[in-house]
């Protein structure tokens, strides 16, 4: 397969030629491409499908294609917008559960987090990055040590601490652990702020600007791209996050999307699942990242796939 | 899971700048004053590694000697914790479930993720189809499950329909003890196949062009090409993606949490789950803070294994 690679990279640096040559290889490997993107693609089809779909029709159009019997109900029972009764005709359980609420939770928990992460790791990867203080490189290479540590093992003690404190089931225990900081986040902009030049910023300081002024009106929108980079990826991350929330934030008021989910399946009357309902429901929970991808794709796609090894 | 998102990001990071990675330069105007302002930046970020990552793991080891319900204060029992898991057999069972699901999901994701980081590279290079690709990382873990828990259900489940018309016996794929854990594994690969092919890719496009040139002169065929040439470059990454890869692997969670539970009886409970069960199912945190010692471990020996194969290979391409 390489020749063929060789023979487009070389129209491009010798003559632009346009014709590639078709040769079963090729068709075969596109194949597989458009195999891959519709494995991919499908599942998410099916969500849509089954979303709008009656639950009661499921069953007898189990591999019909198009939604069964066209329905927005599974939307409204997701929404709190049927009453008990109309929710348990149409196959739910009946029991209270309100999406609109995990939605409003999960974006202030997202959004929070994010915030205050992104900017307090800011601050701290231009301490390592442009001050010098003694213990600097020590205090990133502890930081940086925790990198290793896995989630699971602070999870444990973290929730003693927030249950100590009274705050099990509130936002502040919910979004404290992330609010100020992850060892990727520092690491990741310190990286960044070291590749930055330095002679807008020496030119301040001649003139006599202070580390904080430097650090909001050059820094920061020098920045600006992988600062949003870093922000996109952290806030899709705190929206799927659901080990964190499922310990310290069971209760109704602060429950996220992740978690409602969960809460959801396990209420759907076990031998007849409410399957429209449960898609209906993961639809919703999925919508805002995939708005977010729809409108930032490129710049996810590139922070990933960016340049490699140099 | 997010988590994993977050260690799986930290080596493209890391593949990305690697130069930036030397101590800073000496150009810059120093001031004796720099400690005081240092201070007031990292105050913040201070605070929180302290609080949510420091205190938190030394407590985590402490607790793991102690007897511990949460109510009440913990007792010192030493390593009790430690012998009784020689005895557990849920706890080697959860060892076990856990490997093969490792072993499951590595392999195939892997395999499934270079062959499409070669397409990415050789044929499919827009931006739309690596998007698509990345689609079902960027959801969340549950919704993934849950996705999937609908489209295998053995009832009604699309998976099972084409399975029952093709004539084919139904699969009960979260239902069944000996499908439990590779169907899961398989809903996995599903999610990570796709930005496993991005993070090779990246790889895949660091190799310089003049190396497949030079062997296409020298008449190399593809497949020679593919295992004496990309292969060995792209080692260094290959490595790199599988500590990373496999260090999340170990930990997985939500989607076992949200469809079988663990069950049937113990055919999924991977270790996290065990461990969550532990702790809050049976209120046992001594017990279940040396679990979470023992998954540390491991994952260190993993990371410290892969990164010294690593060291052996980077001066490939010199």
């Amino acid at each position: 397969m390489s020749t063929s690679t060789l023979t487009r990279k070389k129209s491009v640096n010798n003559i632009p030629v346009n014709r590639k040559p078709v040769s079963w290889r090729r068709v075969g490997a596109w194949a597989l491409v458009v195999l891959a993107v519709a494995v991919t693609v499908a599942p998410f089809l099916w969500m849509l499908r089954t979303a709008f779909s009656s639950n009661a029709a499921l069953a007898s159009n189990a591999g019909n294609l198009l939604p069964a019997d066209f329905s927005l109900g599974a939307f409204k029972r997701v929404l709190g917008m049927q009453t008990p009764e109309e929710a348990i005709a149409e196959g739910g359980s009946g029991a209270a559960i309100n999406f609109w609420l995990y939605l409003r939770n999960s974006v202030i928990f997202a959004t929070v987090t994010t915030a205050g992460q992104v900017f307090f790791s800011a601050m701290a990867a231009y301490a390592f990055s442009r001050l010098r203080w003694p213990g600097r490189n020590a205090v990133f290479g502890l930081f940086l040590a925790t990198m290793m540590v896995p989630p699971i093992f602070t999870a444990l003690p973290n929730f003693i601490m927030i249950k100590n404190l009274g705050l099990l089931n509130t936002f502040a225990g919910l979004t404290l652990p992330y609010l100020f900081m992850t060892p990727f986040a520092i690491f990741f902009l310190r990286q960044f702020f070291l590749s930055m030049s330095r002679e807008v910023e020496e030119a301040a300081m001649l003139d006599g600007a202070k580390h904080l002024r430097i650090f909001f009106q050059i820094v920061l929108p020098n920045a600006a791209a992988p600062l949003a980079t870093l922000a996109l990826l952290t806030f899709i991350g705190q929206w799927n996050e659901y080990f964190w929330p499922l310990l310290a934030g069971q209760d109704e008021s602060v429950r996220v999307l992740t978690v409602g989910l969960g809460v959801f399946k396990s209420q759907s009357p076990q031998g007849a699942p409410d399957w429209s309902g449960l898609m209906a429901a993961t639809l919703v929970a999925a919508i805002p990242v995939l708005l977010l991808f729809m409108a930032f794709g490129k710049k996810v796609v590139n922070s990933i796939g960016f340049s490699g090894i140099k | 899971m997010t988590t994993l998102t977050k260690q799986q990001q930290d080596p493209a990071a890391r593949v990305r700048r690697p130069k930036a990675a030397k101590p800073d330069r000496k150009s810059f105007i120093h001031r004796s004053g720099d400690l005081k302002v240092a201070l007031f930046f990292i105050f913040p970020a201070m605070i929180g590694f302290v609080a949510f990552y420091l205190v938190p793991t030394i407590r985590g080891v402490y607790l793991s000697f102690t007897e511990y319900s949460i109510l009440g204060d913990p007792t010192w029992i030493g390593i009790k914790n430690y012998t009784a898991m020689l005895g557990d057999e849920l706890f080697w069972n959860a060892m076990a479930v856990t490997v093969q699901y490792v072993g499951l999901n590595i392999g195939f994701q892997t395999v499934i993720a270079l062959g499409l980081a070669l397409l990415m590279h050789r044929v499919a290079k827009s931006t739309f189809i690596r998007g698509a690709l990345l689609l079902p990382f960027l959801v969340a873990n549950v919704i993934v499950a849950l996705l999937w828990f609908w489209m295998l259900d053995y009832q009604l489940g699309i998976v099972n329909e084409i399975i029952s018309w093709m004539g084919l016996p139904r699969i009960a794929f979260f239902g069944s003890e000996q499908w439990a854990i590779p169907t899961i594994a398989a809903v996995n690969v599903w999610r990570h196949m796709g930005y496993t092919a991005l993070l090779i890719f990246a790889g895949l496009q660091s190799i310089p062009n003049h190396v497949y040139e030079v062997a296409s002169l020298d008449g190399s065929s593809p497949t020679r090409t593919f295992w004496s040439i990309t292969m060995p470059l792209l080692r260094p990454v290959m490595v790199l993606v599988l500590v990373v890869t496999v260090i999340g692997s170990f930990q997985v969670f939500d989607t076992v949490a949200v469809t079988t539970a663990g069950g049937p009886i113990n055919a999924s409970r991977v270790i996290q789950m065990y461990i969550y069960q532990k702790a809050f199912g049976e209120s046992d945190f001594g017990y279940a803070s040396a679990l979470s010692v023992i998954l540390f471990v491991i994952l260190a020996l993993v990371a410290f294994v892969q990164m010294k194969f690593l060291k052996g290979n980077e001066s490939d391409l010199d």
